[in-house]
């Protein structure tokens, strides 16, 4: 096989089927669905609703976090349970960001302090507040929060060699841990209710149409980017050693690669890549509180990627959309049944599917 | 306290039909002026209530016990229509029972506004308890008049003195003698010379009551203008070492009162753990549906429970077989038919047992309805056992770590003295081997996977003695165990018992100074940094293989 320096000629030469499909959706929604909520009339059964243009943000911000699981499952073998914490700290990042815009506007109109303070009785904002009326800021924690968060535990964690189920399980309690500490008032993050009621992104309105549109296509910009730059890793030749770690572990770190660095700097990337989805989310669903937490969610962005098809990035994308929509329709439709559908979805996928959707449609099998 | 001055009412309930026999006749005037005494409670206010009470005691009547416990415990009342007073049978409900005052006859049921509850307040409900203390000294059963001298030692005047030294000299039983000492010394304290109050300080500081400590704290204040309580320099030399004593034992005792908490916590956490430690340890699988299967332990309880209404005690003497059964026969079905396929890939087979979590959640929250359901407690586990002054233990919690105990001790004979133990035992070591040596491995795999969902089920029946048993019921304590078993090493059942109660009591004992939630996250990251050093956990599995996966 050729040696290609520029992981994306790659894909541009046609090698990656998949991702070049996804990239012509992706681009497709920021044509798409504009024109059709701006110009379709309402009464057009093609026409996008406000709640419609939610929804696609939401699947394209769940399927960033599903492609930060696959990064790390699907190349190098590590299963985190407890990716919805980078996804969630990323989101509490932004959230903290639009509680300041608020400013005055809140209902008991401090002019600095969010309400959820004022109600406490706080005088003056905690330190880890300051800073986060500056947009720019605001990014950098959105990116650098989970990503020092992963940096952390993954030393400890990799250093000492907990693998397979035990790293599954100490991520869980991770996020299970945060998720407790969250709800907490005296943390500073709102508690229980944790942040809403927000009012505008860099002085547009939230609530309107334009500021929405904005929002869903720098989503699928940012969902693209993320494509782009996870497939450039796993085509670099450090992503075939995260390939060789997940095959053969201990073989890889005998030939004398440090397989913990890899993997860490694999797992900070991936959980860089997390924490932007989750701010993409807040300003979208209007809402962050500690049950963005919760593990079960990190149990689900599992499944979307075991269902779309593992190892392969486009297939998690896909996974996460079509779980997501499936999930919207059954819990309108008949929400007793969902919790069974997912139930089932997680045994079969596993026993009959092991390589997703994706699988069975794709004809190249070498990932 | 106020269940067992009733049970002294039951007692004296059982005599009275003799009683009245003997004196039936003699007695009706008598009647007259107890009812209409009774009938002024009505009326009268706090302080008059008061001497009404005086009179009725001095009076004397047969059924004066029944009707005073019937006024501590609000169920006194007297009917709208002809003001006629009665005792009723619980203070809540609608309709009430009603039971005749005069002659603890039933009187009927009638609806809950159509009488009138006779109030009491602090004070009055003082008198009478010191009334209901008289009785109760009289009484054959020990226990009784234990509770009795107690009651007595929180209103001390020159009656109770003087009652309380008669019982002195002629009760045979060390415990109310000792209580009765305490009663004295502590009237002791309030007047005779220094000496003598020395001499009660000195017998008192033995005690761990916390009114004695009180009594005492009480001479070492100051009054406002300057000087002491108490006038006697020796005296209160006295008194404060006696209160630092006290204080002393009694921080002793609440510290093994925290340090059983935790024991008893930590019970409920091994019993999850010793299930998931066998199937994890045979074969190596993290059941993530193992909460479910406990869950499943508990609502066996409950349907055992509701099928045999009225036998509480025994329900749940059955319900443990049953619940083993249930959730072992359950995890032997899910083996067979799911997680046999997906052996050697244990990533996949958590997805799956997750799977099949949420599934079984689901079919109990379609059977059951997603409400929680509440198990009743056995009255043989309800109450507490009180060793003194300073510690009771409840025998619900006590009856826990005994359990755990036994089923713990069940599961290591099971392992190791039994044939199919020695199989498991052998396939978690060396499958190839095992398999070589004709052991079939296929079927050890379903009986210890069945062995595993059986002890979660008998865990699910003492967590329904614990909380309300509702479809989430196995979400909320599988955390934890998984967190017992990567720190007490995977597959070792000593590991999960010292995992789970070290885990229990470090949480209790943190609790009181980080609160519930932080000291959950003080675990977790102590847990972190523990696999740092130990990253097999306490007891590792031996092996040798460089991937063992």
């Amino acid at each position: 096989m050729a040696r290609r320096w520029i992981p994306l000629l790659d894909w541009s030469a046609g090698r990656d089927r998949g991702g070049a499909w996804l990239l012509a959706a992706l681009g497709a929604v920021c044509v798409a669905v504009p024109l059709l909520s701006q110009l379709v009339p309402a009464s057009s059964p093609l026409h996008i609703s406000a709640y419609g243009l939610t929804l696609i943000g939401k699947y394209m911000c769940y399927a960033m976090l599903a492609l930060a699981v696959d990064l790390i499952w699907g190349y190098c073998g590590i299963l985190s349970l407890g990716h919805s914490a980078f996804f969630a700290l990323g989101g509490y990042a932004m959230g903290m960001y639009l509680m300041r815009q608020i400013g005055p506007r809140g209902v008991y109109g401090d002019p600095v302090l969010p309400d959820f303070m004022v109600f406490l009785n706080w005088k003056s904002l905690p330190w880890f507040w300051h800073g986060f009326n500056h947009f720019p800021y605001a990014l950098l924690m959105i990116v650098l929060a989970p990503a020092l968060l992963a940096l952390v535990f993954g030393w400890f964690a990799f250093r000492s060699r907990v693998t397979g189920v035990y790293f599954s399980i100490i991520t869980q309690a991770l996020t299970y841990a945060l998720m407790l500490a969250f709800f907490r008032n005296d943390m500073g993050f709102g508690g229980n209710n944790g942040f809403t009621d927000f009012k505008d992104i860099l002085g547009f309105d939230l609530h309107s149409d334009a500021t929405r549109l904005v929002l869903l296509v720098a989503t699928a910009l940012a969902l693209a980017a993320s494509y782009v730059a996870s497939r450039a890793i796993v085509e670099s030749r450090a992503g075939r050693v995260l390939r060789a770690i997940r095959d053969a572990e201990s073989r890889t770190r005998f030939l004398g690669y440090p397989v913990e660095s890899f993997k860490l700097w694999l797992f900070v990337c991936s959980s860089g890549i997390a924490g932007i989805a989750g701010a993409l989310y807040v300003p979208q669903v209007g809402i962050i509180n500690p049950s963005e937490y919760a593990p079960i969610n990190s149990i689900e962005a599992v499944i979307w990627v075991a269902v779309g098809g593992r190892g392969t990035l486009y297939g998690a994308i896909a996974g996460a959309v079509l779980v997501n929509y499936a999930k919207t329709y059954f819990t309108g439709a008949f929400p007793e049944v969902w919790l069974y559908a997912l139930g089932a979805l997680f045994v079969g996928v596993t026993l009959f599917l092991p390589r997703g959707v994706i699988g069975l449609v794709a004809r190249d099998k070498d990932t | 306290m106020t269940k067992r001055s009733s049970k002294g009412g039951q007692w004296l309930l059982l005599l009275l039909p003799l009683w009245r026999g003997l004196s039936a006749h003699a007695q009706s005037p008598d009647n007259e002026t107890f009812l209409s005494a009774l009938g002024e409670l009505r009326e009268a206010t706090y302080s008059d209530k008061e001497k009404v009470l005086e009179r009725l005691g001095q009076a004397g009547h047969p059924n004066l016990h029944a009707v005073l416990v019937a006024l501590i415990e609000d169920r006194l009342c007297y009917r709208n229509s002809d003001q006629r007073v009665f005792v009723m049978k619980a203070a809540e409900g609608d309709p009430v029972n009603l039971v005749d005052a005069v002659s603890l006859q039933d009187a009927g049921a009638t609806p809950a506004d159509s009488v009138t509850k006779i109030g009491t307040n602090n004070s009055l409900r003082r008198v009478l308890r010191t009334m209901v203390a008289r009785f109760g000294l009289s009484s054959p059963d020990a226990a009784v008049r234990l509770d009795a001298v107690r009651g007595m030692l929180q209103s001390l005047d020159a009656n109770t003195v003087a009652l309380l030294r008669e019982r002195m000299a002629v009760d045979r039983d060390p415990r109310v003698k000792k209580e009765a000492a305490t009663g004295l010394a502590l009237a002791d304290l309030d007047g005779g010379e220094s000496p003598a109050r020395r001499r009660a300080i000195a017998s008192l500081r033995e005690s761990l009551s916390q009114d004695v400590r009180n009594r005492l704290a009480a001479l070492l204040e100051k009054t406002p203008d300057g000087g002491f309580a108490e006038r006697d320099e020796d005296v209160r030399r006295a008194a404060a070492a006696a209160v630092s004593n006290i204080d002393q034992w009694r921080n002793v005792y609440s510290g093994v009162e925290m340090l059983f908490f935790g024991l008893s916590l930590g019970s409920v956490l091994v019993l999850i753990a010793i299930g998931l430690a066998i199937t994890f340890g045979v074969v190596g699988v993290i059941n993530m549906a193992h909460g479910e299967l406990m869950m499943l332990g508990a609502y066996t309880t409950y349907t055992v429970q509701t099928v045999m209404p009225g036998h509480t005690g025994i329900s749940i003497l059955v319900a443990i077989p049953a619940a083993f059964l249930v959730a072992g026969l359950t995890g032997v079905l899910l083996e067979r038919t799911i997680i046999r396929f997906l052996y050697g890939r244990p990533l996949e087979t958590l997805l799956a047992t997750f799977g099949l979590s949420l599934i079984l959640q689901q079919t109990v929250r379609s059977i059951f309805s997603a409400l929680n359901r509440s198990v009743v407690t056995p009255a043989w586990m309800s109450g507490s056992l009180r060793l003194n002054d300073a510690l009771e233990i409840t025998y619900n919690r006590l009856y826990i770590v005994l359990f755990t105990l036994i089923v713990f001790g069940i599961s290591l004979l099971v392992l190791k003295r039994t044939r199919i133990g020695l199989n498991i035992r052998a396939v978690s070591q060396n499958r190839a081997m095992a398999k070589a040596m004709g052991i079939r491995t296929e079927l050890v795999d379903a009986m210890a996977f069945g062995l595993g969902s059986g002890i979660a089920g008998v865990a699910g029946v003492a967590l329904s003695q614990l909380t309300n048993v509702g479809p989430n019921l196995g979400q909320s304590y599988i955390i934890d165990s998984f967190m017992i078993v990567v720190f007490g090493g995977v597959g070792n059942l000593w590991g999960a018992l010292i995992g789970g109660m070290s885990m229990g009591i470090v949480n209790k004992l943190l609790e009181p100074y980080a609160g519930a939630v932080l000291a959950k996250i003080f675990l977790l990251v102590g847990l972190i940094l523990f696999i740092q050093a130990r990253p097999r956990g306490l007891f590792p599995q031996a092996g040798r293989a460089a991937d063992d996966k």
